[in-house]
């Protein structure tokens, strides 16, 4: 009796052991700022989104190259006989962490959800007329019309349990005017690979690995979460060992981090575009010396001043090496980038004084470059190095430096000759750029058209791409476009921006275009 | 006493409506929020109707007298960056603030009481010198690098101590502390010296500064001639007559610490007031600014009133006028 027992018991405890007793590997992930909210739809915002999907999933999302690739849908399509209709195949199996079913009620109740007055992904779905499931596992989308880049929006939506919603009474996205706050804000329910352990808001959330996750099990069980607001001591707790990895690195630290034994850092391309805007129209310049024209109106004054930027200048002095210079206001993941097109010129000082003098301004003129100073990659001192630029061919330019708070309604009000900006393209799509920043300013478009250039054989153009269903046709009027854009000199590119993450020698975390990371691509070495 | 303390309560709600108020008007040039919370992908329209709804396009006395009266009844708004109830967010961030402000001050108070007395007593020892000296190096870096020193000595060279956070955390039903724990007061430790060191130096140069003239006045001369003994005559009548200035510095140093802890409490990561009001002020989280404005006026009053009461107790020359009704 007591041999058969322990027999038992030996061969129970051996077989756990040789289960694989599955190695608890803990990451300590450090960033500048902590996740806004943990109701998905509140907020747009990268460092929330890039929190939100660990423990939601969205429809499709994006690898680190890039490219779109399925996770709650498998397969996405147009419908067959109704070109207004987008249908997606959901993946079966899938559990919330509760223990509910995923189907497609869920997707119609989140969909619903994001697109209503007090989501900020509602502009993403404006095309939508109604979402509606057709069985379990089908959902179709109903568009205003033809809207064949749809897919691309639904990166960052994620999905909800629509049993659990009403039972918590967060039907609704949370109401700011209201002055409420409600329970998503703190909890969740989701069908990602990590639950919400714990959470302190600016100090820790901990989130431990859910094992009805429908993925390959990741390496990393348990993430724990550490904003850390201060530059030099997130680096500082990276070299003394109080976290693992740390997303945001300042460009000055990479190299010292480099050539420190027990840690890396791995860079990479972000889809984020750094450029110069400035006025257009006829109306002088409120900051500048001339008062009966506008300079930045004359094309030959734009030409003067993209010859006198000289890029890669800046890429090894301000930026040591850490970004990408480009000809065109776009980064190279985006639909509609060409080789090509991110050609510029070398920098020719004589030549801008030339063309300065040719269009009139022999002496020059003076303006005001405005620029924030705490939200790209050393922002302020791409401004300066370029006022700088600008002096030598006799272009007088005073820096106003604001943080971003500031910065942004002063964009937004027009009241800019000439400003810094960076601009990310979350759709990975021309048009997005298009919409915004070169099609003439009205309510729902040109946003951020600051220097209000208008031209309105482009603006119909630029209207045409939301609902060409040829693709070719579609990427024809896109190259059209940028031919214009960068013949007129629109707007003024840089750079893109490079990321950097540092981590413990044996973690490998590759960098995500869009600033995304996602602890399941953690990979430790043996 | 009560008509004196009915008194200065009177004059603490105008100052606070006046903190109010300046603060209010400050805040329309600090940015917009509208932009923060709207994010890139928001029309013209929306941000609009977002002004119109928050009631921001309402005339500066409106908006103003719409938080006067909710913060009368308790109600601070919700934070436009995280979300949540004003109010609560700096109950639950208080704990953190004050154990800080309090480890702080104890340490500057002790230290600088001590060292204070111990050079009045020996003016011209050569470890006055040394100490006068290295609290000026203590007065002249700021806080910040001292932070981020002990930071990379402490805790990247030596790997003794945290180099961030507040450690393990307990909750004594509201208050959430850090001491009971060891993780918690080793994390508590640089944080601790960092704020205290200007301030142990004002104390310590006070004490001293008092205790020399003290010294030198003449109940103090009498005091030997009669032959009291040095130690009784130091300790005895000195220190208590220079306490009451180093009250008065200590209390105005213990609101601004409470206040002001934000460059450590950014440095440390420490989960304060000071830092939710640094990441409220980079996104123009308008309520939190606010509320966090009149929290600060608050503490001020509460210490200055708390400060005046000591007088009474520590000074009698103080309670005879207040008596003869002055």
């Amino acid at each position: 009796m007591h041999t058969s027992l322990t027999r038992i018991a030996a061969v129970l405890i051996a077989s756990t052991m040789l289960a694989g007793v599955a190695q608890a590997e803990t990451v300590r992930w450090a960033r500048s700022s902590d996740s806004l909210t943990l109701d998905p739809h509140s907020q747009n915002q990268g460092v929330t989104h890039t929190f939100a999907h660990h423990i939601y999933e969205t429809l499709m999302w994006r690898d680190t190259e890039g490219n779109l690739i399925p996770r709650l849908a498998t397969e996405w399509y147009v419908k067959e006989d109704d070109p207004t209709v987008w249908v997606f195949k959901l993946r079966e199996g899938v559990k919330f962490h509760d223990g509910a079913d995923f189907t497609a009620e869920d997707v119609v109740f989140s969909l619903d959800r994001a697109r209503s007055e007090g989501s900020n992904l509602k502009q993403l779905h404006a095309e939508v007329a109604e979402v509606r499931a057709v069985d379990d596992y089908t959902v179709e989308v109903q568009m205003v019309g033809p809207s064949p880049l749809y897919p691309n929006n639904v990166t960052n939506t994620f999905i909800m349990d629509k049993t659990w919603s009403e039972a918590n009474n967060v039907q609704e996205v949370q109401d700011f005017a209201a002055g409420e706050s409600n329970y998503a804000v703190l909890n969740t329910n989701g069908t990602g690979p990590y639950m919400l352990t714990s959470r302190e808001v600016d100090v820790r959330s901990v989130l431990s690995v859910f094992d009805g996750w429908w993925g390959e099990a990741p390496a990393v069980t348990e993430i724990i979460y550490l904003p850390i607001a201060d530059n030099a001591t997130r680096i500082a707790a990276l070299l003394s060992g109080d976290v693992d990895i740390v997303q945001d690195v300042p460009v000055q630290d990479i190299e010292r981090l480099q050539n420190s034994p027990g840690f890396k850092v791995e860079t990479g391309p972000e889809n984020r575009v750094i450029y110069f805007g400035y006025k257009f129209g006829k109306e002088p310049l409120r900051s500048s010396n001339i008062t009966d024209s506008n300079p930045f109106n004359n094309p030959l004054v734009r030409e003067a001043m993209e010859l006198a930027l000289d890029r890669d200048a800046i890429q090894q002095v301000v930026m040591r090496g850490n970004s990408i210079p480009t000809g065109v206001a776009t980064p190279p993941f985006v639909n509609g980038w060409t080789e090509e097109l991110d050609q510029y010129p070398a920098p020719d000082v004589e030549r801008a004084k030339e063309l300065l003098a040719e269009a009139g301004y022999p002496d020059g003129f003076s303006v005001t470059l405005d620029t924030p100073n705490n939200r790209y990659v050393n922002d302020e001192a791409i401004s300066t190095a370029f006022v700088g630029m600008l002096g030598q061919i006799g272009i007088d330019a005073t820096l106003a430096s604001r943080p971003i708070a500031e910065h942004s309604p002063v964009i937004l009000s027009g009241e800019t000759d000439m400003y810094l900006l960076g601009w990310g393209v979350p759709t990975f799509d021309s048009a997005y750029i298009f919409n915004d920043l070169v099609h003439s300013k009205t309510d729902t478009h040109g946003t951020y058209n600051v220097g209000g250039y208008s031209n309105p054989e482009l603006d119909e153009k630029i209207i045409s791409l939301g609902t060409e269903t040829d693709l070719d046709k579609r990427n024809a009027t896109i190259a059209e476009i940028w031919e214009v854009v960068k013949a007129d000199r629109v707007l003024l590119p840089v750079h893109n921006q490079t990321l950097a993450y540092a981590m413990r020698e044996d973690i490998t975390l590759p960098v995500h275009p869009e600033n995304q990371p996602n602890m399941t691509t953690v990979e430790f070495a043996e | 006493m009560l008509a004196f303390i009915a008194r200065r309560l009177f004059q603490s709600v105008i100052v606070m409506l006046a903190v109010a108020f300046i603060a209010f008007m400050v805040f329309r040039y600090v940015g917009d929020p509208v932009s923060s919370m709207l994010g890139q992908d928001s029309t013209l329209a929306d941000h609009e109707a977002l002004r119109e709804r928050l009631g921001l396009n309402e005339p500066f006395y409106v908006q103003f007298f719409t938080f006067v009266g909710n913060a009368l009844q308790g109600q601070f708004g919700i934070s436009y960056r995280l979300q949540q109830p004003v109010s609560q967010l700096i109950m639950e961030r208080l704990p953190a603030t004050i154990e800080l402000a309090f480890a702080s001050a104890s340490i500057a108070l002790v230290l600088g009481v001590v060292l204070g007395i111990y050079t009045a007593l020996r003016p011209r020892a050569f470890s006055t010198g040394v100490i006068m000296t290295a609290s000026l190096i203590g007065v002249s870096l700021p806080t910040f690098l001292i932070g981020i020193g002990l930071i990379y000595v402490f805790a990247v060279e030596l790997k003794v101590l945290p180099s961030f956070g507040r450690g393990e955390v307990i909750d004594l039903g509201w208050w959430r502390t850090g001491l009971l724990t060891e993780s918690g007061l080793r994390s508590l430790i640089l944080p601790a010296i960092t704020l205290s060191l200007f301030q142990l130096t004002l104390i310590m140069r006070l004490v001293r500064a008092e205790m020399l003239e003290v010294l030198r006045t003449d109940y103090v001369r009498f005091a030997r001639a009669r032959g009291l003994s040095q130690r009784a005559i130091n300790f005895g009548h000195a220190l208590k007559n220079t306490m009451v200035p180093v009250i008065t510095i200590t209390g105005l140093q213990l609101g601004s610490v409470i206040a002001f802890a934000i460059i450590t409490e950014t440095v440390f990561q420490w989960p304060g007031v000071g830092s939710l009001f640094v990441n409220s002020v980079a996104v123009v989280d308008v309520p939190v600014m606010a509320a966090y404005l009149v929290f600060v006026a608050l503490v001020f009053v509460v210490i200055n009133l708390i400060v005046d009461i000591l007088y009474f107790i520590v000074d009698p020359r103080l309670r005879d006028g207040a008596k003869s009704g002055r």
